[in-house]
């Protein structure tokens, strides 16, 4: 493990601790323009987490540890996939822990605990939003993987570094089969991170609400860890998005300039991501729940199409 | 990837249009989106046929792209309007099975197709080769979109892209038929066009609808 490895490493996961929150803002910020509505502040996700640290926590007479435990597990979870995702450089010493489905099954682990936490406290709302939560995990988690086997087929391999590495240094040539990985992984992260047209981020009507559902019960710091756990969601997959398919600009090996070089283009590139989010949610109408399989079923078939076309074409 | 050239990639690129084109009309419900999607496919075979015709010089493709071009994007999606206007039919349909499982069906005939099509590309000598496997899928596809719709005009619609895979698969194998089976072949999907278009207005003089349910039955008053 080299000190510049170390040091790139650090500031990646600072990075996307606090740049994770502003990306949310952005967003919002975005989403308001667009539907002619005056924007609330960009630092308004940093206001509402450091107010609910500084509440005091309530949790219902009923809660078992588990209920305690989640927002932890959640944000670790989190924590530990913005260590592998590489954005800013491609020399990471933690990224050799984990590969691209083992990513995959970190955002599960995730999932899995905030779903368990919803039914502990045993309220209507809180085991119906982690059923449709469920629902909408196992038509996406799929694709997702889809999109991945893609992305390592044309590199050879399923390590995140090494993928991005090949991508970087490539000749410019066409390559269709990322273009079905690129549509099937943005359907695949507006489902994940509860986007419009699977779950409205911004409502809490209960016969729509998905995620929100599941954390009705939750107040305070619990609250505070679990909404900054799904700010640093939508960050790692923007990050996976920019890193597969717009690679440029990424620092490759160990050269201290060039990390730092990178931060500014990974600013640049989330902010043209985000508008884009903001952009396709604006447009999109909320589908049906009963639709959603229709939604990640086309995911899906984009991304196997994507593999198949790869393997005739060798592109 | 350096020993592909750049028309090489752009005709991969297309095929891969094709393709999804293709699963769009499999999964659409309305009988003018489907009319959009199969006149974009036109316009895709004509650029990538023209693209073929660029990269290996064949004088005599440019002239079968113009052909497709006035004929699959121009003509045969003007007369299909004109029907729709006339028979005053925009409903939404449902096929015999639902769109999610149509989906997976198609999925299954790609993989088909591309195995099928993996001996024959190792014989092909073209720079092409490698889109036949694709170009046999569209036209599986099309197959498939056939069976599964119940209306007559989604199935037609079905027939007249098969013959845009057929195209395609003849131009990736062989750089296109000889000109007088071309033109022989657009003059055959042209008349089938018009018969069709009568036979529309039959059934529907018939049956008071264009399910074709209705043609099953052998004699009149069978129940």
């Amino acid at each position: 493990m080299t000190l510049t490895g170390l040091f790139s490493q650090l500031l990646q996961l600072a990075i996307a601790l606090l740049l994770a929150p502003l990306l949310v803002g952005w967003v919002n910020q975005c989403r308001a323009w667009l539907s002619n509505r005056s924007a609330p502040s960009l630092f308004l996700p940093y206001r509402t987490i450091r107010k609910l640290f500084m509440k005091d926590a309530v949790v219902a007479a009923t809660a078992s540890p588990i209920f305690r435990l989640a927002p932890y597990i959640v944000f670790g979870a989190m924590c530990c996939a913005a260590a592998i995702v590489p954005s800013l450089a491609t020399d990471l010493p933690f990224a050799r822990a984990a590969d691209a489905i083992a990513l995959v099954g970190l955002f599960a682990l995730a999932r899995v605990f905030i779903a368990l936490a919803a039914m502990d406290i045993g309220t209507a709302f809180g085991s119906l939003g982690a059923r449709r939560e469920m629902f909408v995990g196992f038509l996406a988690e799929p694709a997702l993987l889809m999109v991945l086997f893609t992305a390592s087929l044309i590199s050879g391999s399923t390590s995140l570094p090494t993928i991005v590495d090949t991508f970087a240094h490539r000749e410019l040539a066409i390559y269709p089969s990322l273009a079905f990985a690129g549509v099937a992984f943005t359907m695949v992260s507006l489902a994940e991170n509860a986007r419009i047209p699977i779950d409205n981020p911004a409502t809490h009507l209960e016969l729509t609400m998905i995620h929100e559902a599941m954390i009705l019960e939750y107040s305070a710091r619990h609250l505070a860890l679990i909404e900054w756990a799904a700010a640093l969601k939508l960050f790692n997959y923007s990050c996976i998005g920019l890193a597969l398919f717009f690679p440029f600009g990424i620092a490759q090996g160990g050269d201290w300039v060039a990390i730092l070089g990178a931060a500014p283009a990974l600013v640049a590139k989330l902010a043209f991501g985000g508008f884009l989010l903001a952009l396709i949610e604006t447009m999109t109408a909320k589908l049906r729940i009963f639709r959603a399989p229709e939604f990640l079923g086309t995911a899906f078939l984009l991304a196997v199409l994507g593999m198949l076309v790869n393997l005739l074409l060798g592109s | 990837m350096a020993s592909v050239p750049f028309y090489a990639q752009l005709i991969n690129l297309f095929a891969a249009i094709l393709l999804l084109l293709s699963f769009a009309m499999l999964a659409q419900r309305r009988v003018l989106s489907l009319i959009d999607l199969f006149a974009m496919q036109g316009l895709t075979l004509a650029v990538s046929t023209a693209v073929v015709a660029y990269g290996t010089g064949q004088a005599h493709l440019y002239w079968s792209a113009g052909l497709t071009l006035a004929l699959k994007v121009g003509l045969l999606p003007w007369l299909l309007y004109r029907l729709i206007r006339k028979l005053d039919v925009r409903w939404e349909f449902e096929g015999l099975i639902n769109i999610p499982t149509t989906m997976l069906i198609g999925i299954v005939l790609v993989v088909f197709a591309f195995n099928l099509a993996l001996p024959i590309s190792q014989l092909a000598s073209t720079v092409t080769r490698s889109t036949l496997g694709i170009a046999m899928a569209c036209v599986m596809l099309s197959f498939l979109m056939m069976i599964t719709r119940r209306k007559a005009i989604p199935q037609v619609i079905g027939f007249l892209s098969m013959e845009n895979g057929l195209f395609f698969a003849a131009t990736s194998a062989t750089y296109g038929m000889p000109m007088v089976v071309e033109l022989g072949i657009a003059l055959d999907i042209l008349v089938a066009m018009l018969i069709l278009g009568v036979f529309f207005f039959q059934i529907r003089e018939q049956f008071d609808s264009l399910d074709l349910k209705n043609l099953e039955q052998l004699k009149e008053n069978e129940e």
